[in-house]
């Protein structure tokens, strides 16, 4: 699904964060990716997202290169993603007038944009919304709504795209404790109805043993191997309650502890 | 604002002016009874007239500098480049208090309504611009990435993201400067012209000694300028409803 090869990416006037960077992910499975802030976490991600472009390497998703963002990744930030003059409905359903504006305007059909989306109809807006539980705010705006409502609206749109990969980032930091659970549960259950590859990048150790079946373990940049951390377990909704989740806790605190340098006891 | 409160406040003003002109009994301060009767007589005379050109020329005034310092506002704010080549030109000219060029200006277009209509439209055009560029380029890169992954190009950004952000930032700005623009169309008007509320306080009245006019001709240049002030803010609240959406 998606394969680094030989990446190097560094922004301008600034050492690079990756340096002949190999990394591959097969479809369908489900990763964490964690380390230290500044590490280039979120970077790999908008990486693959499309939105930044290597210095050197390759880097293909779905076997295609990605010089722009493709209509079937999907990408929830951890904050600032929703229009704040949109309602809920229209959030979730931004990707369909994204598409219709574009249909009105006329875009050739061989034009490299993979969008408009006709395949999209407002009903799937409706399903989404009543699936992730936020039906009754769909009037309101991002600014009336809680932290964790406005997650929900965010995944809500990402999944309309019929995403085969879903990307996060932080999608959960900023949430209570209880509404992450809720929300982390959610994202577990999600990824069973659909089957999407995730790459979820967080830099709480408990979210990533929960949530990533393959924890990729950054350190400091430049970055020049990937550092995987398999995890089996994951995916199982009671696995917070399983021994084997707290033992996969302390081994991965104990490798970003031994990756920062400073082994805390 | 609710209407009744609005309503209540007029009154207060007229009893206010009411009590003063009966205090001092003097020819320059007409009571408001006095004043409303003329106006229904000046309103056929002339006056409506009057009013309908002055409204014009700062209506036009508004509309062309909205919709040019809009664009480019728009353009500004989301290419740095291009900002960094026009700020210092604007961070020059947007403290400049325009209305002394007003000599100059009517020299170029002569006395008509195109000098008026363009000395307004220099003082609303700044404000707008900058409030525009700077509401335009503080967007988080955040909300950028997301409406870009879901697969907008330039246009659809604009579309979706830069031109709903700056409306209610354009809108303030407009409503802000509505009154800097009523003042210097009376002050544009009260010279080298034979038409608009200004000639109309200043030549006709004044210069005549005519009191109950003069006032009446303030009376109809406040309402000119509430007017527009009323149209903006019914704007802001149709056109930016989430600037006003409250927890229910």
């Amino acid at each position: 699904m998606i394969r680094f090869s030989q990446v190097t990416f560094a922004y301008p006037n600034q050492a690079p964060l990756f340096q002949d960077f190999d990394w591959q992910v097969e479809a369908g499975e489900a990763w964490a990716v964690i380390g230290p802030s500044g590490c280039g976490k979120s970077t790999l991600l908008y990486l693959v997202a499309g939105l930044r472009q290597p210095n050197a390497g390759q880097i293909l998703v779905d076997g295609r290169p990605v010089p722009r963002p493709r209509a079937s990744t999907g990408l929830v930030l951890q904050d600032f993603g929703l229009l704040p003059w949109a309602t809920v409905w229209e959030n979730v359903a931004l990707v369909m007038r994204i598409g219709q504006f574009y249909r009105r305007k006329h875009t050739p059909p061989d034009a490299p944009r993979p969008y408009p989306r006709p395949d999209i109809a407002p009903a799937q807006v409706d399903r989404w919304l009543a699936r992730l539980g936020i039906a009754d705010q769909r009037d309101k705006y991002p600014g009336q709504i809680s932290g964790g409502q406005r997650q929900r609206v965010a995944i809500a749109r990402s999944l309309l795209q019929q995403p085969n990969l879903l990307l996060m980032d932080e999608p959960f930091s900023s949430l209570d404790a209880l509404t992450r659970e809720d929300l982390q549960r959610l994202t577990l259950e999600l990824r069973q109805e659909t089957g999407v590859t995730t790459v979820i990048v967080t830099h709480n150790i408990e979210e990533a043993v929960y949530l990533g079946r393959r924890i990729l373990l950054l350190g400091r940049a430049p970055n020049t191997v990937a550092r995987v951390v398999e995890n089996p377990g994951a995916g199982a909704l009671d696995f917070r309650r399983q021994l084997a989740y707290q033992e996969k806790c302390t081994e991965l605190r104990t490798l970003l502890a031994e990756e920062s340098g400073e082994p805390k006891k | 604002m609710r209407r009744r409160e609005l309503l209540l406040a007029t009154i207060n003003l007229l009893i206010v002016w009411q009590l003063l002109a009966w205090l001092l009994r003097i020819a320059v301060l007409p009571g408001p009874l006095a004043v409303a009767q003329v106006f229904g007589r000046e309103l056929l005379r002339g006056l409506g007239w009057h009013f309908l050109v002055s409204a014009w020329r700062v209506i036009a005034s508004i509309v062309i500098a909205t919709a040019l310092a809009v664009p480019a506002g728009l353009v500004l704010g989301q290419s740095q480049r291009l900002n960094r080549l026009f700020a210092p030109l604007i961070y020059i000219l947007y403290p400049i208090p325009k209305i002394v060029f007003l000599p100059i200006i009517l020299l170029f277009l002569g006395i008509g309504d195109t000098s008026k209509v363009f000395i307004i439209f220099l003082i609303l055009f700044f404000p707008i611009l900058v409030v525009v560029r700077d509401q335009a380029s503080a967007l988080r890169p955040e909300l950028i990435y997301s409406v870009r992954s879901l697969g907008a190009g330039r246009r659809a950004l604009f579309r979706f993201v830069y031109l709903p952000a700056t409306v209610p930032a354009a809108l303030t700005a407009l409503r802000v400067s509505i009154g800097t623009a009523v003042a210097v169309l009376f002050f544009a008007e009260s010279f080298a012209t034979t038409s608009g509320l200004g000639y109309y306080i200043i030549v006709e009245s004044w210069g005549r000694l005519a009191y109950e006019e003069m006032y009446v001709g303030v009376i109809a240049m406040s309402a000119l300028g509430l007017l527009l002030y009323f149209v903006v803010d019914r704007l802001e609240r149709r056109l930016a409803p989430w600037m006003f959406a409250r927890d229910r």
